[in-house]
């Protein structure tokens, strides 16, 4: 029997007398790909963070089922082993890319960045994996010496994509990866990540607010809504026949093309 | 000038002894003590003013106030010279406030207080050599938070400086850095050895002589005790090296040692010489015997 690569109980996180996130339970199984949804301000990214271990909550606790170590509270591992985690087996994309990024280094830095943090020390080495991950998700090798300013926004995306891929993470959290970026940039990252979960067998939770991203690459959804989850279920079955009403209006609001 | 300091060894007056009041010493020694236990961990301490500018060598004026004695000889470089300004007034200072003798030979010295240079002549057992630091913290120009260099130090985290060094070479073709060259102290901190050039660096590795560093402007002290590792970080591929001239000393004669290239008329006719002065005095004069 598998165990679930993340499994998060009663996760509540508040600000003051605001509440977040409220009581949050669901498992990941490996290989899957779950969506949170919702209206800005329902809590999405707030629960990622927690997820991710970059904020602690204030009730309940959030399991990871390490490559090799067993299972580890998340939020009670000591820092340095879970900044360890977080460079090694997971992977952060920032809806800002600039946030995920380091904007003064070449984009080869960037991507060798955690392969220098986990001791490779040799310059060739890291060099032609760095080439190989920008040619992986499709940028020029003659932009290998660039800083990211000079990069688009959706190579700003890409590049990112790649620095956290680059250690072989199994899990991976994504707030927005899409967002700010036109529609024709936006679907060829769609396909570009769809490729990389699919190969490389990758966990994933993906905080978004478009529904077409979530129909394109979640397996399961969760909806919330002022802070609660208020629906889960799988992506297609949700969108064809969403129950509660909360889900039924972001449906019915997604523009006809 | 009536050297009243040198009769009662109570400085000017009103002044005590090395200038700083005990106190104040009190608290660097111990700031000290921590630095040498923990070889190249930055310990903050209560810097004090000092009668010259920050920039100037506040930071190991403190460091040589609070361990210098009657008995000690004290030497003062400035990028490797006895004769400049700034090592010139340190070592009236001293001689004025602690009564001690001064030097230029680097044998004789039990202190070499010293900005930007490590004395050609090595170092032996029982001398000290007190650095005089800009910025102590070798991440600063990758994280400007000093909360996250803290971080970075206390979980051995240092990827991000190798970062610098890739890039570097990926626009250099080399590790273009020639000065303040960072080093791993003793396998686990990171060091900015003051901006000695990376020539020098060889030359902290296991010596015998006690290192300390002093920053005043930013309050901290750190250590490299003697015969401890101290290793220039580099890539497998691309080794760390250090400067090396065609030209010998104009002066001595010496291939060994740091030059420094002087230009010396309006066509652009240039000279190498030691910027080690006193080392390349010894050798003139034991030529000329």
């Amino acid at each position: 029997m598998t165990t679930p690569i993340l499994s998060a109980k009663g996760v509540t996180k508040r600000f003051g007398g605001r509440v977040a996130c409220r009581g949050v339970n669901f498992d990941l199984w490996p290989g899957e790909v779950l969506g949170i949804v919702g209206e800005s301000g329902s809590g999405k990214t707030t629960l990622l963070n927690c997820l991710a271990g970059r904020l602690i909550p204030d009730e309940g606790h959030v399991a990871y089922e390490t490559a090799s170590a067993g299972t580890v509270d998340v939020h009670r591992l000591p820092e340095a082993r879970r900044r360890l985690l977080a460079r090694t087996e997971w992977g952060f994309v920032h809806q800002d890319a600039r946030e995920g990024l380091r904007m003064g280094a070449s984009a080869g830095a960037n991507i060798g960045e955690r392969l220098m943090a986990i001791g490779a020390r040799h310059y060739g080495d890291i060099r032609r994996t760095a080439s190989d991950w920008l040619t992986r998700v499709e940028i020029g090798l003659d932009r290998l010496d660039d800083r990211p300013a000079a990069y688009s926004g959706g190579m700003r995306q890409r590049l990112q994509i790649a620095r956290n891929l680059v250690s072989n993470p199994r899990l991976v959290f994504m707030d927005e990866p899409t967002g700010g970026l036109d529609v024709s940039v936006q679907a060829r990252l769609l396909d570009l990540l769809r490729g990389l979960v699919d190969s490389f067998h990758l966990s994933a939770v993906l905080v978004t607010h478009d529904l077409g991203v979530a129909r394109l690459l979640t397996h399961r959804l969760m909806v919330m809504h002022g802070g609660d989850i208020v629906e889960t279920g799988l992506t297609d079955q949700m969108l064809d026949d969403p129950q509660h009403a909360y889900t039924q209006m972001l449906v019915a609001s997604i523009l006809p093309v | 000038m009536p050297d009243t300091v040198q009769q009662n060894g109570h400085g000017e007056g009103a002044y005590n002894y090395a200038y700083l009041d005990e106190q104040t010493k009190r608290m660097i020694r111990r700031a000290i003590l921590k630095a040498v236990a923990v070889p190249g961990y930055q310990v903050p301490f209560g810097g004090r003013e000092m009668p010259l500018p920050y920039g100037w060598g506040t930071g190991g004026i403190q460091v040589t106030a609070a361990i210098i004695g009657r008995d000690d000889t004290l030497k003062v470089i400035d990028q490797g010279a006895d004769d400049t300004t700034n090592a010139v007034s340190i070592r009236r200072f001293f001689a004025r406030v602690a009564g001690v003798a001064t030097t230029t030979r680097t044998e004789e010295a039990t202190i070499i207080q010293t900005r930007h240079r490590v004395p050609e002549t090595s170092l032996k057992d029982g001398q000290i050599l007190v650095f005089q630091v800009p910025i102590p913290e070798p991440l600063r120009m990758l994280e400007p938070r000093e909360t996250e260099t803290r971080t970075l130090h206390a979980l051995c985290e240092y990827g991000v400086m190798q970062v610098s060094l890739y890039e570097s070479i990926a626009r250099h073709g080399r590790i273009a850095k020639t000065y303040n060259y960072p080093v791993l102290v003793n396998g686990r901190y990171i060091m900015s050895p003051s901006p000695i050039p990376k020539f020098d660096n060889p030359k902290l590795d296991r010596n015998p002589a006690l290192q300390l560093y002093g920053a005043g402007r930013e309050k901290r002290i750190y250590a490299v005790p003697p015969y401890t590792s101290v290793k220039s970080l580099d890539f497998e591929d691309h080794p760390f090296e250090i400067e090396r001239w065609t030209e010998c000393c104009a002066l001595c004669g010496s291939t060994e040692s740091f030059l420094d290239e002087m230009i010396v008329d309006d066509t652009g006719k240039r000279r190498f010489i030691c910027s080690d002065t006193d080392y390349c005095q010894e050798r003139q004069d034991g030529q000329r015997r």
